[in-house]
C-alpha cells in the first residue's frame, strides 16, 4: 500500500512509518507532508500553509513533533515517523483521541490530527502536564473553530482510561452532551476534506491570477505556450465558459466572472487556468504564462472609492453597491432633546476567515452530468450557480460536499468549483484543484471593513432615547454578500435594547480589493463594536453602572425592536445580563483591588450585549428534511445541512430522534449531497439548528404519526425499534409491526416523512419596518483583562459568556460554538487585520493561538423560542459578536482610553494612552 | 538532485554544483520555496555530526551550526546562554524549535531573527567553512543587512563560538509580539551583564527587529556601568541611547511604537539581567 508505482523508478527511501518498515518511492526533495499524502496516500496529515505557520501537518520524527511541510523526505531516511494514522496503536494517543471526543475538542477536524500528534509528543514525555506545558506543546498548531479551551481540557483529561458515555435512550437526546456523531473519523484523521481522496488519475488545475489590484490584460500566444508545455491538457479562459461568465450568492447582484475577460478588478482575480498532468502542472512557473498586464489606477479604501469618478462597475454609480436603511421615529429630534449624548467614529479592518483548510476539491464528468466534490457551506446554491456558468440544468450537477475544514461564511461563495466544473466538463477527465494558503487568503472573501459614525442619546434616568447610525462598508470588487451586510447592520445596530427613535443608514462600497462577503455575523460584529462602546460612554455620562445601564434598556418581550417587531416569549437578553451580575460584581471588586496598588499594569472589566436574527433577512429560507424507516428497522436521516464543524450532524439528529421517539443509535446519517439530501439551505446566519433542526423535528413527528397510524396507537405511545420490527406500546397494549413485509417506496423506505420549515418573516418596508427574522438569539460577554500601559499589550484573564440559546440541544457543542466565537472575537479585537495584497500567509496575518485564549465560563440561558425545535435558537454567530466590544470596554475601563479602531494592537493602544496624556 | 554528504568535506565539494543550496532544519528553506517545485540541487547537512553538538574548548563554547533550538535548550550551558535559551523557546513553536538550526537562523538574516540579539550580547563569532579553509567573523560582521550575509560562494556556517568569559555573565531576554506563540517579534532585547562589587561592571546589550540588522547599543551599555540596583536601571536609560535604530512601519507595528517599546523593553530586560547577575 505504501508504494506509488508512478515514482517506483526512483530510488526508494527506507523509514519506519507508524511501526512498519517501508521504502518510499518518491523524490527525496519532496516535503515529507507531500510524500505522505501523494506517494503514500496517507491523507490524515493535513496541509494548511506549507510554511510551518499552522502545524496541521505535525508528525513525530523520532518522537519529536515536527511540521512535515518543513522536512524533506530524504531527511527522514532511517527515521521513525508517526502520523495520525499510527496514533491508535499507541496507548496514550488512543486515550487522547477518546478524550477529544468526550470534551468536544474536535470541531471541523482539520487541525485535529496535528493537535493529537503534538499532544502525543507531550504526553509520552510527561504523563501529567500542567496547563502551561500543554499550551507550550500545542502552541504551534492553529485551530480556528474551538477556541482551544476544550483541547486543553481534553489533553489534561487524557491521563486515564475513561468509558465513552452511552448514547441516550429514546426521548433523552435533546439536552444530552453526546459525542459528535461524526467525531470518530475526525480524531482518527479519516475525515475526507477537500484536498483528500480524489481520483488517482485526476488532472491538476492551477489558476493564473492578476498581480495587480486593477489591470487590463491581453493574452499572448496561448497555443504556443501549450505546445511548449506538452503536459498541459487545456488552457481555460473566459472564452471557454459555455454559460454565463458570472456568478454571485445573491442572484440579482451577481457580478463576479469566473475568469476576468479583459481586466481584473482585484489582486488575485482569476484570468485563466492550466489543466494537465499533475507533475508537469506543478512544475510550471506560472510567471511565464503569456499575458501582458497594463496596471490601472486602483481604489483600495472607502475614501478613494467614494470620491472617485471612475467606477469599479459601470452600472453602480458612486461605487455604491447597495444602501441599507432602518428608520423609526425621529432620531434627530430625539437626540436634540436627550439629556446625555455621546458619539464616535469607529473603524474595523479586513478580517480573514483563516480556516485551516484552504479551499480544495475535484470534479468529474459523469456522462452528461457533472459531479463536484469540494468543501462548501452551500451545496444547492453552488449547484444552481454552476448550472448557470456551465449552461446546464441544475439537475445535471451534483454537489457532494467534502468535510469542511472551517468555513465561517467564506465557503458560502464559490471558490474552486467553477474552475473544476469547467475543466472536468471540457477535458472529460477528473480534475483537482487545491488552493495554496496564499491563494486562499488572496482570493476568497473577507469580513467587511466598516467605518461607522454613531450618535446615541439617553434621558437623565439612563433610558435610551435615540440612535443615529451611519455605516460604510468596503465590499471589495464584487457583490458577494455585501447587500446582506448592508441590510443586516441597520436592523441590528441598536443592539438588544429598546430604542424609541432610530435611524441607521448603510452603504456597501466597491473598491479594487478582494470581495468582502460573509463572515460570522454579516457586519453585526462591526456595528456592535461601535454600539456597545458608546453605551458604556453613555452610562458613564449618566453616572449609571455599565451593566445596570444595559439592564435598564434591555429589550423586553413586549417592546418593539427598531423594525417594529414585538418578539414576545424568548426575548432572553435580560436573563443574559442578570446572569452576569455576580460575575460583574466579583470582577469589578478584584480589578479595583488590584488597581489600588500603583502599577504599570492596569486591570479592567468590560461587558457587552448582542442580538442576532437567525436565518435570512425577510427572505424565504426553507430547509427540508427526509426521514425514512428501512425494512431492517434502521432510520435514514437525509440531513442536508452541511456540518462545517459546528455540529449540525449531531444536533439535528438529536432533535429528530426525540421528535420521533427513537434512540440515536438507530439512525444512519446521510450527509449533504444534492443527489441524496433535500435542500437544507446554506450553513450560515445561525440557521441550521433553528431552521433545519425544525425541519428535522417536523419530519420526526410526521414519521412518528405515520408509524402510530400503522398501529392505531395514541400520540403518547412508545416506540421500540427492533431489527426488522417496531413494537408500539400504548399503555398496556403492545403492537408489533413487522417491517419486512411492508412495501418500500422509491427510496427503499417502508415509512417515510419529508418536511419543510420556512421561518415566518415579513418584508421590510422602505423604512426597514417589518419582521426580518422569526427568532433572535441573545447574549452578553464579560471580559476581565490587564493592560501593560507602557507596552500597550493586553493580557486576557477570563471571559464569561451568557447566551440565550432557547434550548441547548447539545450543551457541549453549544459551548464549543461560544468558545470558538470568542476566540475569533479576540482576534477581531486585538490582532487580526488583512492588508490587501500583502501578508497573504499565517505569520503576517495573526489569529489567536492556544496561548491567547483565556479561561472561558459559558452560562447557557434557555428561554425557549416557541417556534424553534424544542425551543432552540442559533448560536454560531451570536457567540462572536459581543467579544470584541467587551474587550474594548475592558481596555477603556483599565486605561481610560477608547480604542475606536480595531484591531487594538499594542502600538494602537500605546498611542492612545500617550495621546490621552497630552 | 538531493544530496546527502557523509562528511563536511563532501558537503563543501558538493556546493560546487551550480545552484546548489544547503538544507538543514528546513524551517526557512521550505517557506521560501513556496509552491515552486525544487529544481536545484539540495545538500542535506542536517545529519553531519561535525555540524552538531555543543562543545567547550579552552576559550570558547562551540555550538555546531546544525544544532537545533531544542538541543540548545536541553543542553546545560553557562548562564550567559540563558538569554539564548529564552529566545530559543520563543522561536515559532515546538515544531520549529525541534528542526530549526542556529546557523540557519543567522544565514536567513531576518531583521527579526530571534537568536541574533542574544548571540550579539555574547560577543558570538561565526565560523565559516569552505573548501579553501576556515575563517571567523564577529556576528555583527557576518549579517550585513536584511537577508544579506557575508557568506561567500561555497561557504557554510559550521559553528557559532561564544567566548567562555562572556558566557559566564548573567543574561536576560525579552521579546514583544502580538500573540503568544508563532509570532514574529516587534522588538527583542538581550542583555548580558557582569557585576563588580555589586555594581554593573560590563553590560552587553543587543536589540533586534528595530533595524535591518540587530545591533549592540554601546551608549546604553556605557550608561549602565556602575549601576547599583535594578531599580536604578530605568533612570539610566533614555531614548537617546536608541538613536541608532531605524525601525520600520509594517503590519506588526509602527516605527514610532517600536522605538518607544524598545526603550521600555530595554529597561525591563536590563533590570532582569541585573537581578539575575546578583543571584
Amino acid at each position: 500500500m505504501y508504494d506509488s508505482p508512478k515514482y517506483a523508478s526512483r530510488a526508494g527511501i527506507p523509514l519506519t512509518l507508524n511501526g512498519a518498515q517501508i521504502t518510499v518511492n518518491a523524490p527525496a526533495d519532496w516535503r515529507l507532508s507531500k510524500a505522505l499524502r501523494d506517494a503514500l496516500h496517507l491523507e490524515g496529515t493535513k496541509i494548511g500553509c506549507d510554511a510551518g505557520d499552522c502545524g496541521a501537518c505535525t508528525v513525530l520524527i523520532d518522537g519529536e513533533a515536527s511540521c512535515a511541510c518543513l522536512v524533506a523526505l530524504g531527511q527522514v531516511a532511517g527515521r521513525e515517523i508517526v502520523t495520525i494514522e499510527g496514533l491508535g496503536q499507541r496507548k496514550t494517543a488512543a486515550r487522547l483521541q477518546q478524550s477529544f471526543l468526550r470534551h468536544g475538542a474536535a470541531q471541523c477536524g482539520i487541525c485535529t490530527p496535528g493537535m493529537l500528534v503534538a499532544a502525543t509528543a507531550l504526553l509520552e514525555r510527561k504523563a501529567a502536564p500542567s496547563e502551561t506545558e500543554v499550551q507550550d506543546a500545542l502552541g504551534g498548531v492553529l485551530c480556528r473553530c474551538t477556541g482551544y479551551r476544550k483541547i486543553v481540557a481534553a489533553v489534561l483529561d487524557a491521563t486515564a482510561e475513561k468509558q465513552a458515555a452511552k448514547l441516550p435512550d429514546s426521548g433523552a437526546a435533546v439536552g444530552a452532551r453526546i459525542e459528535r456523531l461524526d467525531g470518530q473519523r475526525k480524531v482518527k484523521g479519516e475525515d475526507v476534506f477537500g484536498a483528500d481522496a480524489h481520483p488517482r488519475d485526476a488532472l491538476l488545475l492551477r489558476v493564473i491570477r492578476s498581480p495587480y489590484h486593477h489591470a487590463a490584460f491581453a493574452f499572448g500566444d496561448l497555443a504556443a505556450y501549450q505546445r511548449a508545455h506538452p503536459g498541459i491538457a487545456r488552457i481555460l479562459t473566459a472564452a471557454d465558459i459555455p454559460g454565463e461568465n458570472c456568478f454571485g450568492v445573491i442572484p440579482p447582484f451577481a457580478d463576479q466572472p469566473v475568469f476576468a475577460a479583459t481586466h481584473a478588478r482585484f489582486k488575485g482575480e482569476a484570468v485563466a487556468a492550466v489543466v494537465g498532468d499533475k507533475d508537469e502542472i506543478e512544475a510550471l512557473d506560472l510567471k511565464t504564462f503569456p499575458i501582458t498586464w497594463t496596471e490601472l489606477p486602483a481604489h483600495l479604501t472607502l475614501d478613494t472609492a467614494l470620491a472617485a469618478t471612475d467606477l469599479v462597475h459601470e452600472a453602480r454609480a458612486g461605487n455604491i453597491l447597495v444602501r441599507g436603511r432602518v428608520v423609526k421615529g425621529d432620531a434627530e429630534a430625539a437626540l436634540a432633546g436627550a439629556d446625555h449624548v455621546v458619539e464616535g467614529i469607529f473603524e474595523t479592518g479586513f478580517v480573514e476567515h483563516a480556516y485551516i483548510e484552504p479551499e480544495a476539491g475535484f470534479a468529474r464528468r459523469v456522462g452528461e452530468r457533472l459531479e463536484i466534490h469540494a468543501c462548501t457551506q452551500a451545496p444547492f446554491m453552488d449547484r444552481d450557480d454552476l448550472a448557470k456558468i456551465m449552461g446546464l440544468k441544475p439537475e445535471a450537477i451534483r454537489i457532494v460536499p467534502t468535510a469542511v475544514g472551517g468555513g465561517f461564511g467564506s465557503k458560502l461563495d464559490l471558490s474552486v468549483q467553477p474552475y473544476l466544473a469547467l475543466a472536468a466538463w471540457l477535458t472529460g477527465k477528473p480534475v483537482r484543484l487545491v488552493y495554496s494558503r496564499t491563494e486562499s487568503i488572496a482570493t476568497t472573501t473577507k469580513r467587511h471593513p466598516g467605518r461607522m459614525r454613531v450618535k446615541v442619546g439617553a434621558d437623565r434616568h439612563g433610558k435610551l432615547v435615540a440612535m443615529d447610525f451611519e455605516g460604510d462598508f468596503n465590499t471589495g470588487a464584487y457583490a458577494s454578500w455585501g447587500p446582506t451586510v448592508a441590510n443586516r447592520v441597520p436592523v441590528h445596530a441598536s443592539g438588544p435594547y429598546f430604542l424609541p427613535h432610530y435611524r441607521a443608514l448603510t452603504r456597501a462600497v466597491h473598491t479594487h480589493v478582494v470581495p468582502a462577503g460573509a463572515f460570522r455575523g454579516f457586519g453585526v460584529p462591526q456595528a456592535t463594536i461601535a454600539q456597545e462602546q458608546l453605551y458604556d460612554m453613555l452610562a458613564d455620562k449618566a453616572g449609571i453602572d455599565r451593566l445596570d445601564f444595559r439592564l435598564i434598556n434591555a429589550l423586553g418581550p413586549d417592546q418593539p425592536t427598531v423594525t417594529g417587531q414585538v418578539l414576545g416569549p424568548g426575548t432572553g437578553i435580560r436573563a443574559c445580563f442578570e446572569a452576569l451580575k455576580p460575575h460583574w460584581a466579583r470582577a469589578r471588586a478584584e480589578a479595583g483591588k488590584a488597581n489600588a496598588v500603583p502599577s504599570l499594569t492596569r486591570r479592567g472589566v468590560g461587558v457587552a450585549g448582542m442580538w442576532y436574527g437567525c436565518g435570512n433577512t425577510s427572505l424565504p429560507n426553507p430547509s427540508t428534511m427526509r426521514l425514512g424507516l428501512k425494512p431492517d428497522g434502521r432510520l435514514a436521516l437525509h440531513q442536508g445541512a452541511v456540518d462545517i464543524g459546528q455540529g449540525s450532524n449531531s444536533v439535528i439528529t438529536q432533535i429528530c430522534a426525540d421528535a420521533l421517539g427513537a434512540p440515536i443509535a438507530r439512525f444512519d446519517l446521510l450527509s449533504a449531497d444534492t443527489d441524496q439530501t433535500p435542500d437544507c439551505g446554506k450553513t450560515s446566519a445561525s440557521r441550521q439548528t433553528f431552521v433545519s433542526g425544525k425541519a428535522a423535528e417536523l419530519a420526526g413527528r410526521a414519521l412518528r404519526a405515520r408509524i402510530l397510524r400503522l398501529a392505531n396507537a395514541g400520540e403518547d405511545a412508545k416506540l421500540d425499534f427492533g431489527d426488522g420490527h417496531i413494537t408500539v406500546r400504548d399503555g398496556a397494549a403492545a403492537h408489533r409491526i413487522d417491517l419486512g413485509p411492508l412495501p418500500c417506496d422509491q427510496h427503499g423506505y417502508v415509512v417515510m416523512a419529508e418536511e419543510t420549515f420556512d421561518p415566518p418573516t415579513a418584508p421590510l418596508d422602505a423604512d426597514g419596518q417589518g419582521v426580518p427574522y422569526a427568532v433572535y438569539g441573545f447574549g452578553a460577554h464579560l471580559v476581565e483583562l490587564a493592560v501593560d500601559t507602557e507596552l500597550g499589550t493586553v493580557k486576557l484573564r477570563k471571559i464569561t459568556a451568557a447566551h440565550d440559546v432557547g434550548r441547548a440541544i447539545n450543551p457541549t457543542l453549544v459551548e464549543g460554538q461560544i468558545e470558538g466565537g470568542i476566540a475569533q472575537g479576540i482576534g477581531l479585537a486585538l490582532m487580526e487585520e488583512f492588508h490587501p495584497g500583502r501578508g497573504e500567509n499565517l505569520h503576517d496575518y495573526l489569529i489567536p493561538t492556544i496561548g491567547d485564549v483565556p479561561a472561558i465560563e459559558s452560562i447557557l440561558i434557555e428561554d425557549p423560542a416557541p417556534i424553534g425545535p424544542f425551543g432552540a435558537k442559533g448560536i454560531g454567530e451570536q457567540a462572536l459578536i459581543p467579544t470584541a466590544p467587551a474587550i474594548l470596554n475592558a481596555i477603556a475601563d483599565a486605561t481610560g482610553v477608547r480604542l475606536t479602531r480595531v484591531p487594538a494592537t499594542p502600538d494602537r493602544i500605546r498611542a492612545a494612552i500617550l495621546e490621552s496624556r497630552k | 538532485m538531493f544530496l546527502q554528504p557523509k562528511s563536511v568535506e563532501a558537503a563543501l565539494a558538493m556546493m560546487a554544483e551550480p545552484g546548489a543550496r544547503l538544507l538543514a532544519g528546513g524551517t526557512d528553506f521550505f517557506p521560501a520555496q513556496g509552491e515552486q517545485v525544487i529544481e536545484h540541487p539540495v545538500i542535506d547537512i542536517s545529519r553531519l555530526a561535525d555540524l552538531r553538538g555543543i562543545a567547550t574548548t579552552p576559550t570558547h563554547i562551540r555550538i555546531g551550526g546544525a544544532a537545533t533550538w531544542s538541543e540548545i535548550v536541553a543542553q546545560p550551558l553557562p548562564r550567559g546562554f540563558d538569554a539564548l535559551k529564552a529566545a530559543a523557546k520563543e522561536i515559532g513553536s515546538i515544531q520549529i524549535q525541534n528542526r530549526g538550526t542556529i546557523a540557519g537562523n543567522l544565514c536567513n538574516a531576518s531583521p527579526a531573527a530571534d537568536s541574533v540579539p542574544p548571540l550579539m550580547a555574547l560577543e558570538a563569532e561565526v565560523e565559516l567553512l569552505s573548501a579553501a579553509g576556515t575563517r571567523r567573523l564577529p556576528l555583527g560582521a557576518f549579517i550585513l543587512g536584511n537577508r544579506k550575509t557575508a557568506l561567500l560562494p561555497g561557504e557554510m556556517v559550521s559553528a557559532i563560538l561564544v567566548p567562555r568569559n562572556v558566557a559566564e555573565n548573567a543574561s536576560a531576554f525579552g521579546k514583544l509580539g502580538a500573540r503568544r506563540y508563532l509570532v514574529i517579534s516587534i522588538v527583542m532585547i538581550a542583555v548580558a551583564m557582569s557585576l563588580e562589587n555589586g555594581r554593573v561592571g560590563q553590560a552587553r546589550i543587543a536589540i533586534g527587529a528595530c533595524s535591518a540588522v540587530a545591533q549592540r547599543l554601546a551608549e546604553a551599555e556605557a550608561a549602565l556601568v556602575g549601576c547599583r540596583k535594578a531599580e536604578e536601571i530605568a533612570g539610566r536609560l533614555h531614548a537617546g541611547h536608541l538613536a541608532a535604530l531605524a525601525p520600520i512601519d509594517d503590519v506588526r507595528a509602527t516605527a514610532g511604537y517600536r522605538r518607544d517599546a524598545a526603550l521600555i523593553l530595554l529597561r525591563r530586560v536590563a533590570a532582569a539581567a541585573m537581578l539575575a547577575a546578583g543571584n
